[in-house]
């Protein structure tokens, strides 16, 4: 069997905190390789190495023995690489025909143009679909399809363009049972033709049925590329989780209380989550865990008043509580420290005074004109930034970019701490910082549930979570399918729910 | 419950056909209120008065379409025909090389948009709003602010007829369908939509959005050019205010179309819909001696109603763009379980 690519020792950091290290992987023609590992293990960054959407900081890479580099997704696309993206890159102004040919249209002369040959779009696309098996016209819209059938037209597209080499990142998780094994039966057909296929999912079962072999990476490093005899589904949790817990947490101080501060009852968003039910009280750590895609961002969302949600309904402190809008959300007493701190959390070149008194300017404002009483807020916001052991200049001149991530995010929590919340949703609030600054984050926490605040702790880390939650609740494909006690945590146990393999092993 | 369904739809099919709605009943409440209204000389006056409006919101709609804007085409007709209009005086310039003139300036106009747009990548409301002013800038500088009244030759083509047709809705309706031709049957076209959809996956799917996004403001000013240069022609003068403000009835006249400012939909029979519409509203207006300070107003508000028709639409088109992380309720298929493999590990 020949190697179709092959890469070289290739490494890749983000803002100094490397993604990938020293990976050397290879896929042969005929072969479905499969890729596991935790959240964050360097899978995805490894993919968008090979499709030319990040570059790498050093290693090299050959396709077909050839040397390659691709400096654009486009590059890629036309070296034979078909990359079908967790995320669907389709136009959903355009049919399916459009989409499928829309870089390079079929084309005819007439006169000075060259025009679109709508007869040979139109046929080859017939074919096509017929190919991956969707039974649709070719000039019907992207957005009058349902999410499966997108992602065979994805799948489609990359047939059209006689690829090596495909690249599967989670293709099943918007799929119905019958539209995953009719793409399992097309990725069948194109290994026997041939064609080399890396496959990524969380499903570990699929990978094991489909794989001739599997690679596992953890923390940027590739820990084995085996043959799938080797693997069974125990060997490879074990594998990805191989992290040592020798990570510092903050011992708990305080006990939850029994009173409920937070009663998520049956919200349902069609597509989106289903039939969430989820309790915090006063006084507690919740995690939530999930892997990337499980709904854990989008429930919290949801929680919010961010998005909407059809059914259901949620009771914050005794009182029904209708999440509509964020303002309201955060008058009711709800805090959102958001996964993206960059984006969404921080106004990154004003002042960090001013970051920090923005949402509690209200609480302020005495006189009958609203105006903002400068000294009140001053003095209250640097106390709250103290107690929280800020280390930043003159806090009304440095601008919060200025910040290191672990003090930005002290930024983000001080931010909130002014309106005095109840219930705190934390979205990754850890990520990309570095140990120290986690560890103060860790006590913020630990002393906010002493306080009698409810926390709801989402993390793709389950250390930290396992480090200090009361407990952990494990979403999947946007419902929740387990709940752990602190006396029960089990990290092996809590992967397998979230991987959703509690079936083959019982 | 069913008649909600029916309302619902019914409601849907209204808001996708709002300014076809809006034309139908403005034409029949003009018409009621004004019989001389309904007359074909008046029907005919008011479209070829629309064409120009029609011309550049045709270019609009190709910036809009990649969710740009084009704020500079007022300007851009004006720095055109002063441009043309100064040859003619001056050198004795016939009328098809004058038209040639104003088309290769406005094109020009146009790449200074685009460059500052694709290269410079300053936002394009910003960057047109930076040539609208200096447009207008330089065609004061050049005429020292006076008027310039255009050569007889100018007026016999403002006049010309065929087939009993006159020249601007002949002009109009080869725009138009150029127009319509581009987009829907060149790859170029489709490449617009594309963009204007979602320009990062347009990157990913190998289209060179930056050529793309570079020709919608040529096209663009290519049109402004072409629409100043009809203008010029009606009224035989270009004086410091000519073709003040168009760019409001051109994105209006494109959203009242069903082009969405966010880019990606509409088409530019909608345009011509939308440029036809507003003329219709000003001369029916006029007819009714509604008083002529109220009469911008109105149109205000039309514009300002069928814009909230589009952020209505906006937000129907943001329901079907969620992502979904789990398949839809509706679908009768169970959700997809791994396959149960004998595990080495567990016998």
């Amino acid at each position: 069997m020949s190697v179709v690519l092959h890469t070289n020792k290739l490494s890749k950091a983000f803002f100094g905190v490397p993604a990938v290290q020293d990976v050397s992987i290879s896929v042969e023609a005929g072969q479905i390789l499969g890729l596991v590992g935790q959240n964050g293990a360097g899978k995805s960054t490894l993919m968008n190495l090979i499709g030319g959407v990040v570059h790498a900081d050093s290693g090299t890479m050959s396709l077909h023995g050839q040397p390659y580099q691709p400096r654009n997704p486009a590059d890629a696309f036309r070296a034979g690489i078909a990359f079908i993206h967790q995320e669907l890159n389709l136009f959903t102004n355009l049919s399916i025909a459009e989409n499928i040919f829309i870089e390079s249209f079929p084309t005819q002369r007439r006169g000075p143009f060259r025009l679109i040959d709508r007869s040979a779009v139109h046929q080859r696309t017939e074919a096509l679909l017929a190919q991956v098996g969707l039974a649709l016209p070719p000039n019907l819209t992207i957005d009058r399809i349902s999410p499966g059938e997108r992602q065979l037209v994805e799948i489609a597209k990359a047939l059209h363009i006689d690829a090596s080499l495909f690249i599967l990142d989670e293709p099943t998780t918007s799929l119905t049972n019958r539209e995953t094994e009719r793409l399992f039966a097309l990725m069948k057909q194109l290994q026997a033709q041939g064609k080399a296929l890396i496959y990524i999912s969380h499903i570990l079962n699929d990978v094991l049925a489909l794989a001739d072999s599997i690679a596992v990476m953890r923390d940027g490093q590739l820990i084995t590329q085996e043959p799938v005899q080797n693997f069974d589904v125990g060997r490879m949790i074990s594998l990805m989780v191989g992290r040592s817990i020798d990570h510092l947490y903050p011992e708990r101080t305080s006990q939850p209380s029994s009173e409920i501060l937070l009663d998520v009852q049956g919200v349902t968003a069609d597509g989106i989550v289903k039939d969430i039910a989820l309790r915090v009280h006063q006084g507690e750590i919740v995690g939530l865990f999930g892997l990337m895609g499980s709904g854990r961002t989008e429930l919290a969302r949801i929680l919010f008043g961010v998005d909407g949600f059809e059914s259901g309904q949620v009771i914050l402190d005794k009182r029904r509580f209708t999440v509509s809008v964020p303002r309201e959300s955060i008058r009711s007493g709800v805090a959102f420290v958001t996964e993206n701190r960059r984006e969404e959390g921080l106004l990154m070149d004003i002042s960090i005074h001013e970051n920090v008194a923005l949402v509690a300017l209200p609480q302020f404002c005495h006189t009958p004109l609203q105006i903002v009483d400068q000294d009140a807020a001053y003095s209250s916001v640097r106390q709250t930034l103290n107690a929280l052991q800020l280390k930043s200049g003159d806090i009304r001149k440095q601008p919060v970019r200025s910040l290191s991530g672990g003090n930005q995010q002290k930024v983000v929590i001080a931010k909130w701490l002014l309106s005095k919340p109840k219930l705190f949703i934390m979205d990754e609030p850890t990520r990309g910082i570095d140990v120290e600054a986690k560890f103060e984050i860790y006590t913020i926490m630990d002393q906010l549930a002493g306080s009698g605040s409810g926390i709801l702790f989402i993390s793709s880390e389950l250390e930290e979570l396992m480090g200090m939650c009361d407990r952990i609740v494990v979403m999947s494909r946007g419902e929740i399918v387990g709940e752990f006690a602190r006396q029960a945590f089990d990290a092996k146990a809590i992967l397998h729910a979230a991987f959703r393999e509690g079936e083959a092993l019982t | 419950m069913k008649s909600s369904r029916v309302l619902q739809k019914t409601w849907n099919v209204l808001l996708n056909h709002s300014t076809l709605v809006l034309f139908v009943v403005v034409f029949i409440i003009f018409g009621l209120s004004s019989p001389r209204f309904f007359t074909l000389e008046n029907i005919t006056n008011f479209v070829k008065q629309a064409a120009f409006t029609g011309i550049i919101a045709v270019g609009m709609t190709f910036v809009l379409l990649t969710a740009g804007i084009d704020l500079s085409v007022g300007s851009n007709m004006y720095l055109s025909s002063v441009i043309s209009g100064l040859l003619m005086r001056s050198i004795g310039l016939d009328v098809l090389p004058a038209l040639l003139v104003a088309l290769v300036v406005g094109t020009l106009f146009g790449a200074v948009n685009a460059f500052s747009v694709v290269y410079l990548r300053i936002t394009p409301f910003m960057a047109t709003l930076a040539t609208l002013v200096i447009g207008r800038g330089i065609g004061t500088a050049l005429t020292e602010s006076r008027q310039i009244d255009l050569p007889e030759r100018m007026a016999t083509f403002g006049q010309a007829h065929l087939l009993g047709i006159p020249m601007p809705i002949i002009a109009f309706l080869i725009v138009v369908s150029t127009a319509y031709f581009v987009l829907t049957r060149l790859p170029i076209g489709r490449q617009i939509y594309a963009v204007g959809n979602d320009r990062d996956a347009a990157e990913k799917a190998g289209i060179n959005s930056k050529r793309v996004i570079f020709s919608v403001y040529l096209i663009s000013g290519f049109c402004a050019a072409l629409a100043g240069f009809i203008l010029a022609s009606q009224v035989i003068r270009v004086d410091r205010s000519f073709a003040e403000g168009r760019e409001f009835d051109a994105i209006a006249a494109a959203v009242l179309g069903g082009v969405s400012l966010f880019g990606g939909v509409g088409n530019v029979i909608g345009a011509l819909v939308g440029a036809v519409l507003i003329q219709m509203v000003q001369t029916g207006l006029q007819f009714n001696q509604v008083n002529l300070y109220l009469q911008p107003m109105v149109r205000a508000l039309i514009i300002l109603m069928t814009v909230f028709f589009d952020s209505l639409r906006e937000a129907q088109a943001e329901k079907l763009r969620r992502r979904f992380i789990r398949p839809l309720d509706g679908d009768k298929t169970e959700v997809h379980k791994a396959p149960v493999v004998p595990s080495q590990a567990n016998t």
